[in-house]
């Protein structure tokens, strides 16, 4: 039994020595612990665009706000913060692909077997986002999407959507249903993210957000629950002011 | 060159809950055990605490607790005439990585299958004859019968601290409970869960149409509890991110919250984390392993022999080791030979929405726990007459919404843009006043070209071959699933909802939007080496000294989730170990 440990302790050692990211580790006699040890998640602040050129931003919140225009309740894509939410999310992770399965060989398949692209979304934005641009200057008289009344806006946006508007270059439909679902997603994701910003999409439906315990309101049927959204960043109300 | 380890008594492939559970059982025994788990160690207070576990984007959407495809994934394709493509990214189900495994993320929805479903086969064929079923459904008994699996059944509802109403106890039909179940020795440990207004409304609808409501089996805990190995659980919040998620509370069973505090107490008990087992390693004669080769983070390579090696990864990653090993004799779906890739399954799982009066109706989604609901089992199984119908298998169905996290669960009607001002209004309108995902958990049962083998093309990131999926639906679990969802459908009708929407699963089978993570077969149990990879202590045939845990021993699929099964058949399988196995080590079940 000492000998084991011994060696194992050896082994697990010459782990720690060599490994760089998550490093295996023997566990015995306690459950793994270090104090402090968790990751939350690094909250996106205002500032310069990470992934967008400033020409592609433009399109993108003009974008977001159609796909979720502004009324008198609730702000729009835009001032929700959509498009900042999904430049950060390019310029990370998701826009790397990381994680996913990436090795070729690459082949179209059917629909059931899911997306077989090489590029992650970050390439694949930059290159949906240029098409778009070109077919813009090119069919309404060189200006860009940004430029178009709302109604021309929603009559290009319809046709990507139906696929009756081609894209030189890259499949139109497939940009459409992708930024819908992130402009959606990041609508209604943590404002720790750059999306919904002030919780106005949570506020927008009655979602109290972050909160961890409902005991006292499980049986509570049929009434609504009284207290606003909170966040992972808490709430404005609960900052205090600088000076 | 791997760096040979100290022998041990026995080494687990795989730290979830089988893992947790042998390693618990043989280290009572007196044996030296180690674990070696592919994923990272996991507890709340770093990777789930409740002040960042509540982020639907992290873990949800982004999969923060899952396997990585680009460490491993599958191909997958309908028919053996296509190519199998391989799955880049997550959709139909989101395979687990790391200690505890499924454990630290399930919905903790806790079934037990019926009696008949351990004797499918015989039961089918004397109620309608051999001709009723489809000639290419290669369904088999179990080699196991419910009354045998009842005391392990028992003992993981008593070590995760299943709350729920008891609805046959020995043999007497209790009010409340599931009166189709199969006899309890005992009640559950605790009362069942709380329901929301949603779970109620839909369990008042189903009784005045005169079915027998009852509520789900949740390993969320409805109170306090203290498990039989002295470790405490704290009660449920209801605080609606359970599936996907892990818990912060300590209220969802899981392996981190019922053995392995205990487990690592044990002076014989050890495991290594991040460190994936490439290959179970057998001697020259194949019909004895001698331990198993893995590889850390470092990318070292390390042999751990072993007298005794207990497969308990996921299923189809038990498969794979098993033909990559080189244990067992591949399934040929032409030939229709060997065993192991046979009889692979999935589920069928379909689901009903209901759009109501917002001036009346507010459901409050957001309260709810992973395995809060109300369910009716009038139609799985055997349990309704299917000589009419045409089909056989079926599933319960259930209101067991179990949150309103709104990246996901803000649906609007049918007809209803995708986008814009009416869809804006319309997700305003019907977030509170809506019932989403009622559960119609169709079962699958298994066929002759639905099966796993190893890809030719594709590999991982140590160049293995990749584990091939080929899957459709075939019509049995159509009609099933239409039928199913018709019925659903009118409850929720009486229920008062204004529009009522069907989706009954529709094929082909795709691997693009989530069903369930209840990938079974492949390595099967059953009565005969010719159509089993095991007997029916989960001992391999081929190398008695190993034994495979898992979903990958069910030979078909049942209605229901299949973690309690698969807990049961892990302590029934430990049993015979102790009892029989170490006393006299060799085939527990002569061929």
């Amino acid at each position: 039994m000492t000998i084991h440990r011994r060696q194992l302790l050896a082994s697990a050692a010459c782990i720690v020595l060599t490994a760089v990211a998550s490093k295996a580790v023997v566990a015995q006699h306690a459950l793994p612990w270090h104090p402090n040890a968790g990751a939350p998640p690094t909250p996106v602040r205002p500032g310069p665009w990470l992934h967008f050129t400033a020409d592609e931003a433009k399109a993108v919140e003009a974008i977001a706000d159609r796909i979720i225009p502004p009324d008198p309740q609730t702000p729009g894509g835009k001032d929700a913060g959509c498009a900042v939410y999904l430049d950060r999310q390019l310029a990370g992770p998701y826009g790397r692909a990381e994680g996913d399965y990436n090795k070729g060989p690459f082949r179209d398949g059917l629909k059931g077997q899911g997306p077989q692209t090489a590029d992650g979304p970050a390439k694949q934005y930059r290159a949906w986002l240029a098409a778009l641009d070109k077919h813009c200057v090119e069919q309404q008289g060189g200006k860009h999407f940004a430029d178009l009344s709302d109604t021309e806006k929603d009559a290009l946006l319809g046709g990507l959507e139906s696929g009756e508007v081609k894209l030189t270059g890259v499949d139109g439909k497939e940009f459409f249903e992708h930024i819908v679902k992130d402009v959606q997603t990041g609508f209604f994701a943590d404002p720790i993210y750059g999306g919904n910003r002030d919780m106005v999409a949570w506020k927008m439906i009655g979602f109290p957000g972050t909160r961890y315990n409902y005991l006292d309101w499980i049986d509570r049927h049929n009434e609504r629950f009284p207290l606003p959204p909170v966040s992972l960043e808490g709430r404005a109300a609960w900052t205090p002011k600088a000076g | 060159m791997a760096t040979q380890l100290p022998r041990k008594d026995v080494v687990i492939i795989g730290l979830g809950w089988t893992g947790s559970i042998l390693a618990h059982e043989l280290t009572d025994e007196g044996l030296d055990v180690v674990a070696i788990e592919r994923g990272p160690w996991r507890d709340a207070a770093t990777d789930y605490p409740p002040n960042f576990d509540q982020d639907e984007l992290r873990y949800r959407i982004r999969h923060e607790l899952f396997l990585r495809p680009d460490q491993t994934t599958f191909t997958f394709r309908n028919k053996m005439s296509q190519t199998a493509l391989p799955i880049r990214s997550w959709g139909a189900f989101m395979p687990p990585n790391g200690v505890g495994g499924g454990g630290v993320h399930w919905n903790a929805e806790t079934w037990r299958f019926l009696p008949s479903d351990f004797v499918l086969r015989t039961h089918l064929t004397e109620r309608y004859g051999a001709s009723f079923l489809p000639e290419d459904m290669t369904i088999q008994d179990w080699g196991v019968t419910y009354d045998e699996l009842e005391p392990h059944y028992d003992r993981f509802e008593y070590l995760c601290g299943t709350c729920g109403t008891a609805g046959n106890l020995g043999g007497k039909i209790q009010n409340g409970g599931n009166p189709f179940e199969g006899p309890r020795s005992r009640p559950y440990p605790n009362p069942a869960q709380k329901q929301g207004f949603g779970h109620m409304l839909w369990a008042k609808a189903a009784a005045e149409l005169g079915y027998k409501p009852f509520p789900q089996p949740s390993g969320n805990m409805s109170q306090p509890y203290v498990n039989p190995l002295g470790v405490r659980m704290g009660p449920c919040t209801y605080c609606g991110y359970c599936e996907w998620f892990g818990c912060g509370n300590y209220s969802k069973a899981s392996p981190q919250t019922t053995i392995l505090p205990v487990l690592i107490r044990k002076s014989n008990f050890s495991f290594r984390d991040n460190s994936e087992v490439t290959r179970i390693n057998v001697d020259a004669s194949g019909k004895r392993a001698t331990g198993v080769t893995f590889v850390d983070t470092s990318g070292n390579e390390w042999e751990q022999p072993a007298d005794l090696v207990i497969l308990a990864a996921y299923s189809m990653f038990n498969v794979q080791l098993l033909l990559l090993s080189k244990i067992g004799q591949p399934y040929d779906p032409v030939a229709n030979t060997g065993v192991i890739g046979r009889n692979f399954t999935h589920q069928t799982m379909s689901s009903v929405n209901g759009f109501f009066d917002k001036t009346k109706f507010n459901f409050n989604p957001f309260v709810a726990s992973g395995a809060i609901g109300m369910c009716i089992d009038e139609f799985n199984g055997d349990n309704f007459d299917h000589g009419p119908l045409g089909f056989v298998g079926g599933g319960y169905l259930g209101q067991v919404q179990t949150n309103g996290r709104p990246i996901e669960t803000s649906p609007v009607p049918k007809g209803t843009p995708k986008w814009g001002a009416k869809w804006k209004q319309a997700v305003a309108d019907y977030y509170l006043s809506n019932i989403k995902s009622g559960s119609i958990h169709g079962s699958m049962y298994s066929y002759r070209d639905v099966y796993l083998d190893l890809d030719p093309t594709y590999t991982d990131r140590f160049g293995r071959p990749l584990m091939r999926m080929t899957i459709d639906f075939h019509e049995n679990e159509l009609k099933a699933a239409a039928y199913m969802t018709d019925k659903y459908a009118e409850i929720v009708k009486a229920m008062g909802a204004n529009i009522v929407e069907k989706s009954p699963r529709k094929g082909p089978y795709d691997v693009t939007t989530y069903q369930t993570t209840h990938l079974n077969g492949g390595a099967i149990m059953g009565a005969d080496p010719k159509t089993s990879a095991l007997n029916r202590y989960l001992q391999s045939w081929d190398v008695p000294n190993l034994f495979v845990m898992g979903a990958s021993a069910f030979p078909q699929n049942a209605g229901y989730n299949p973690t309690g099964t698969v807990a049961a058949l892990a302590y029934w399988s430990a049993k015979a170990i102790r009892e029989q196995y170490l006393k006299s080590p060799g085939p527990l079940v002569n061929a």
